[in-house]
């Protein structure tokens, strides 16, 4: 039988995210590479008690960070604020505006939501490593600083470096432009970001894509995310479709 | 103490920044006054801009209502496009930081301290904050310039012997330059240097504005912005 990744619908392709998962949430910040219909998806199946894991937990409801004018943002602020996320773990978690905070801020402030902070680079290997097999690893970024506090550190060369642990999830919904029947994945511009990485480093990987073709359409040269990462693909509506304006 | 001159505004802090990098370097521009380096780049010196979104090389700021969501800078600002263009995930962005590959990053601060300590991400008042990418800059950039008003709002002097705000990364700052003062951190923790003055104000005013300890080079001289 052919294989085919392909999900119906939204409400299907998170369907079996449980009470207590974990969850990377792809992208950067903005509305590029944002698996926006995925994240609304989940507010609606309800889940609770999860852990988010991305660069940020939503900057761009109070700034417009990363979207155009106009359009209202979409962000994690949709799940935090329907009460289901407990834990974060973020490089850029709080808005950029300290006069407009976001949903967030709030609820970490009310000690409702738990924080991790990890540098964005650390975030990104975290999950590199975990996607291939490599329990930890050694990095100069945040020796003697705060956010080494408790880890293992150790000299190499004379310099300091900071002993990080691979970075699982249960699920990771990601975003991309183009994907094959198959999984293959292929991204636009700065689009990339978290993606990538998180396909691999989650047991389970869901695909928001703009457009999804035959095998063959796309180039083999072009695969940005080969699709033994990606379990589920699922197409976006046109751009005006369910009440939503999505870019 | 009274100011004997005013001081320099963000863009000739700016200007100043850029006659730092030289024809060919990769460079990584942080948010505030380092952003508005690429506007002062000296003729003749070609730049490949790298940034935390996943880019290397590109245009200027995109014209309003022009943006396209795929195309933007680690501010979250709509960038536009030009040939020569390579674009990566965020693994490959830091794995370039961290592995040396970045020639200079400009970032602005809270503090600096005399043996080149940063300290720029974390408001203590504020109780929780963004790291993002300052950390692995400031670990992995061969070059760190710090760009910021030579004082806080209030007037408390952002040049101190130990920092007290939260560090983003120790030891790693080459160069200070605000708006009154061009400063070397020295190798190996020997300190602060003032090698450039902004106009009308000398060593001793300078001094009195910086709580870490200024030698004075003995070539000190008047910022030159071309």
């Amino acid at each position: 039988m052919p294989i085919d990744k392909t999900v119906s619908n939204f409400e299907e392709a998170v369907a079996d995210i449980s009470d207590g998962s974990v969850v990377m949430i792809g992208g950067f910040g903005g509305a590029g590479g944002m698996p926006h219909l995925l994240m609304l998806a989940l507010r609606d199946q309800g889940a609770r008690n999860l852990t988010i894991i991305g660069n940020t937990a939503g900057i761009a409801a109070p700034t417009g960070f990363g979207w155009p004018d106009g359009v209202e943002p979409i962000d994690h602020a949709v799940l935090i604020e329907n009460g289901q996320i407990a834990k974060v773990i973020a490089s850029f978690p709080v808005s950029g505006s300290v006069s407009r905070p976001n949903a967030f801020e709030a609820g970490f402030r009310a000690g409702k939501i738990e924080l991790e902070l990890v540098p964005q680079g650390t975030l990104a290997e975290r999950m590199r490593a975990a996607g291939a097999g490599i329990a930890a690893f050694y990095t100069p970024t945040a020796a003697g600083t705060m956010l080494a506090d408790g880890k293992e550190s150790r000299m190499f060369d004379g310099r300091e470096y900071v002993l990080e642990q691979a970075l699982h999830a249960d699920f990771a919904l990601i975003r991309a432009r183009s994907a094959d029947t198959l999984g293959n994945l292929a991204y636009a511009g700065t689009s990339r970001t978290f993606n990538p990485p998180m396909a691999a480093a989650a047991k389970v990987t869901v695909a928001e894509v703009d457009e999804i073709v035959e095998p063959g359409g796309i180039d083999p040269d072009r695969v940005d995310t080969p699709s033994i990462y990606v379990q589920r693909i699922v197409a976006r509506p046109p751009a005006s479709e369910g009440g939503v304006m999505l870019p | 103490m009274k100011d004997p001159a005013p001081r320099l505004g963000r863009e000739v802090i700016a200007m100043r920044v850029a006659r730092e990098f030289r024809d060919g370097e990769v460079v990584n521009l942080g948010i505030g006054i380092p952003t508005l380096c690429s506007d002062f780049v000296p003729p003749g010196v070609q730049l490949m801009y790298h940034s935390e979104s996943g880019l290397l090389n590109c245009g200027p700021l995109a014209d309003e209502g022009e943006g396209d969501v795929d195309l933007i800078n680690a501010g979250g600002q709509f960038l536009s496009p030009i040939p020569g263009m390579a674009y990566f995930d965020s693994a490959e962005a830091f794995a370039m930081i961290r592995g040396g590959h970045i020639d200079v990053t400009a970032l602005g601060a809270l503090q600096v301290s005399a043996s080149g300590d940063l300290a720029n991400w974390f408001l203590p008042a504020r109780g929780v904050g963004n790291v993002g990418g300052a950390m692995d800059l400031a670990a992995g950039a061969k070059r760190v310039i710090v760009a910021m008003e030579h004082n806080g709002r209030d007037g408390t002097p952002k040049i101190v012997p130990e920092c007290s705000y939260p560090l983003t990364g120790k030891g790693c700052v080459s160069l200070i330059v605000t708006d009154i003062a061009v400063i070397e951190v020295l190798p190996g923790g020997a300190g602060l240097q003032l090698i450039e003055h902004a106009p009308g104000w000398d060593a001793a005013s300078i001094k009195s504005q910086t709580e870490a300890v200024l030698t004075v080079s003995p070539d000190l001289a008047e910022i030159t912005l071309v």
